[in-house]
């Protein structure tokens, strides 16, 4: 061997920030360029005589027009309910009932791309998500409940239990078609017949589902699917044919319903805000924690009721805990949702955007220490990098109030019972975290922690057969899982 | 050898979450890699592999054969890369040494007692000199997996410093046959007590036990080393190796690789692929991205 070896390693660009697009395809997907109110089984003009529009909040470009619902719209849509309950729907044995809904369950199933594509375009989630996580949820909760409808009387031994009438439900739009599922499933499983209000900056998944129920022929006035804003859901909640209100959304609505169904039989049920804690203890499994922090907290934008937005780390592993999530945060890939390699897309609106900086202007304000991803953002669209404040304490905003956002609060706490006292002084208790390898611990930690969901060991987890919903502000009664059942019964 | 740090107590290394990071690996597995990327991606794969032949029948033509494969993968194809290395037995080094010349393909051999181990310690430093006094650049060496299953972690590491200090200049590589430890714990274990006792290579599998190399595996070894990497700044390289034969799933390591380490790993100094199938089907690819059209297995050499 006379000369020095050549060197053969070869040195390319494989740089994940910058992977070559992959957009997925929008032609699986037809958006009309107007769509009218679902009622009584027909898409019908509105009696307002008015539409808005919707956008795409990646490209502030309009998807379509969509009909406003105004009182008089309510009214022939709780009628088509009511009627289509007394004539048709609580008549019809149980097992029929459930034929339905496995059928709409496949035809979502038979159209999930198009789901998937419409339900990104409309409201600014990444693909990867709604593709690998909305849309089989939803198929899963229509194939769950299928299955509820005809054994009713097990569920509730010796109760004979029956439906409520008409629902009337309003949705938010962090999960547009997931909330849809867990609203209408259950709702058709106890024979109660439907009023849904999709959220006015993502109606479109929603319509789509209604088009689905048509091809169903499902019975018409079952489930009628009315758009609108704010207005339109004040007018179900008000509506004398509506026996019950199921809403997911803010805590400030939550309370207006509250007030505005005292003094009626209306049943309610609300899902609301949270502001969870997710715990790291010292013996986790820290790199499957980081991981949980990031799943926690940027999953989709952080546009999530169960969001885990405050995040305690035990101080000797802090360091550790914090070079990790600053590492993981520069692999994260924000930009276009339709991409399949986009980690963190569009945040949902612009009110919601704006409402983000204020909170973000507030942490600066107050002197924490703020640290955010070095992704470029894309010039159109709302956008929003990945946050996290550090040297949070419990008095700070940031901590207190929900953001909606993909904006991570950071504490250390020393002990058990520290930690414990601090995740619960919050008005919210919708869901927390607790990452251990230690057993016992996590039993100590979910008896004490007053929240109605707690994960161990992963985080934003979601399953048609488990219960979801809060205590305090975060609101009562509950999704899923047969107790999902009970609050559309009598029992 | 890292004299001055201090050696952490390996029974409690940090602990894996089986869930946890099978869940991770899958994510890595939904990036989708097209076009200038994937080709990057690809040749860059090429670059990495170490090509092996780790058989009893092994001849000296055979290991000519693929000593020339190494330097002209698919000559058909301008511009392609070589590999990283030839994997041979001690036997065979100095046949594959000769027949690369100074190509710059490196030539690593398989050494204590490979594949079992099941040997006194004398006769791996044995059979580790003969392989570096042959001409090895690298030093593919096993652990000893009962020792390490029975807790003998001093005994484990102990053999580990030893071969290292045979290897002189050459790299060693440590397989930890992470198909007979069963856990994710343990992988990290060995792993770590692999890092600290010298290895400049963790690798995961010899080839001969199933399962062998698999994404959640080697993101937890990718993992200890980024660990160890924080705490002493010194990098270690990660061979996946067995089981991995096809493009798409090489790709899906690159993006683990990338995202887990980063741009200072990325290239065959510091990340080999164990493979003998692999190469074909890599080149099988690139010849469809080229021309648009997938061609015969049989345009493809067979060494």
């Amino acid at each position: 061997m006379a000369k020095a070896a050549k060197n053969n390693t070869l040195k390319l660009k494989f740089d994940t920030i910058n992977y070559a697009p992959a957009p997925e395809s929008k032609s699986s997907a037809t958006i009309d360029a107007q769509y009218d109110l679902f009622i009584n089984g027909k898409f019908e003009k509105p009696l307002s005589k008015k539409y808005f529009d919707t956008i795409n909040p990646a490209t502030e470009e309009k998807l379509s027009s969509v009909a406003e619902a105004n009182a008089a719209d309510v009214d022939k849509a709780a009628k088509a309910a009511r009627t289509a309950y007394d004539k048709v729907w609580s008549k019809m044995p149980a097992k029929e009932r459930a034929k339905y809904i496995y059928r709409i369950a496949r035809m979502i199933q038979e159209r999930a791309r198009e789901f998937a594509v419409i339900e990104t375009l409309d409201g600014g989630k990444p693909i990867r998500e709604s593709r690998d996580i909305d849309v089989p949820l939803v198929a899963n909760h229509f194939f769950y409940y299928a299955g509820w409808a005809d054994k009713l009387a097990y569920a509730f031994p010796n109760r004979n239990p029956k439906p409520l009438g008409v629902a009337g439900q309003i949705i938010p739009w962090n999960f547009p078609l997931l909330m849809a599922a867990w609203k209408i499933a259950p709702a058709l499983a106890t024979g109660n017949t439907v009023v849904l209000k999709p959220a006015e900056t993502t109606p479109l998944t929603a319509l789509k589902l209604a088009e689905i129920i048509q091809e169903s022929d499902l019975p018409p006035g079952v489930v009628n699917i009315i758009t609108g804003a704010g207005a339109t859901g004040a007018a179900i909640v008000n509506h004398p044919d509506i026996n019950k209100i199921a809403f997911t959304g803010s805590t400030d609505v939550g309370k207006i319903i509250q007030r505005a169904v005292a003094g009626t039989d209306k049943k309610v049920t609300l899902e609301l805000g949270g502001k969870a804690a997710n715990i790291i203890f010292e013996d986790a499994p820290i790199d499957q924690a980081v991981e949980g922090i990031i799943n926690g907290i940027y999953f989709n934008q952080g546009h999530v009721c169960c969001a885990g937005s405050r995040l305690f780390v035990q101080e000797s592993i802090y360091k550790e805990v914090m070079r990790k999530l600053k590492d993981r945060i520069a692999t994260l890939i924000v930009g276009d949702p339709m991409d399949k390699n986009t980690d963190v897309g569009a945040i949902n609106s612009k009110q919601q955007l704006e409402t983000i900086h204020k909170y973000i202007t507030i942490g600066k304000k107050e002197g924490l220490e703020i640290f955010e991803s070095s992704c470029t953002l894309p010039k159109k669209g709302f956008f929003c990098k990945p946050t996290l404040f550090t040297n949070v304490a419990q008095s700070s905003r940031i901590a207190q109030e929900e953001i909606f956002g993909p904006v991570l609060a950071i504490q250390t706490f020393r002990t058990d019972d520290e930690v414990i006292e601090k995740a619960n002084n919050t008005p919210y208790g919708l869901s927390a975290g607790v990452w251990t390898d230690k057993g016992s611990k996590i039993f100590n930690l979910t008896t004490k922690l007053r929240a109605g969901v707690i994960w161990a060991n992963t985080y934003n987890k979601f399953d048609p057969t488990s219960p979801f919903g809060g205590y305090k502000e975060s609101g009562f009664g509950r999704e899923g899982g047969l107790q999902g059942l009970g609050t559309y019964l009598n029992v | 050898m890292i004299a001055t740090q201090t050696i952490p107590d390996f029974n409690i290394s940090s602990r894996i979450d089986q869930v946890g990071v099978e869940e991770k690996a899958k994510r890595f597995t939904t990036r989708s890699i097209k076009t200038e990327t994937k080709v990057n991606g690809l040749k860059l794969v090429l670059n990495m592999i170490d090509l092996t032949t780790l058989e009893g029948k092994d001849s000296k033509g055979k290991v000519q054969q693929l000593c020339y494969k190494a330097q002209h993968l698919h000559d058909a194809y301008p511009g392609l890369p070589t590999v990283a290395a030839i994997c041979v037995y001690p036997s065979m080094v100095k046949i594959a040494k000769a027949a690369l010349g100074n190509s710059g393909v490196k030539v690593a051999a398989v050494a204590t007692a490979f594949p079992s181990g099941q040997a006194p310690k004398d006769v791996k430093i044995r059979d580790t000199k003969f392989a570096v006094a042959e001409g090895a650049d690298e030093i593919d060496m096993v652990i000893s997996r009962g020792k390490f299953l029975e807790g003998e972690y001093n005994f484990v590491f102990d053999e580990i410093a030893a071969i290292k200090e045979t290897c002189g200049n050459a790299r060693l590589k440590v397989i930890l046959e992470t198909g007979e430890l069963v856990t994710y714990d343990k992988v990290r274990r060995a792993s770590d007590i692999a890092m600290y006792a010298g290895a400049d290579f963790i690798k995961t599998s010899t080839g001969k036990i199933q399962p062998a190399a698999t994404m959640p595996v080697t993101l937890v070894m990718l993992e200890a080393i980024r660990d160890f990497y924080y705490k002493t700044g010194k990098m270690i390289a990660m061979k996946p190796a067995g089981g991995i034969s096809k493009s798409k799933v090489a790709l899906h390591y690159l993006v683990m690789l990338q995202e887990t380490l980063g741009e200072a790993w990325m290239n065959n100094h510091w990340f080999r692929f164990g493979a003998s199938s692999l190469a074909n089907d890599v080149l099988m690819q690139l010849e469809k991205e080229r021309t648009g059209v997938y061609q015969s297995a049989n345009y493809f050499s067979v060494d």
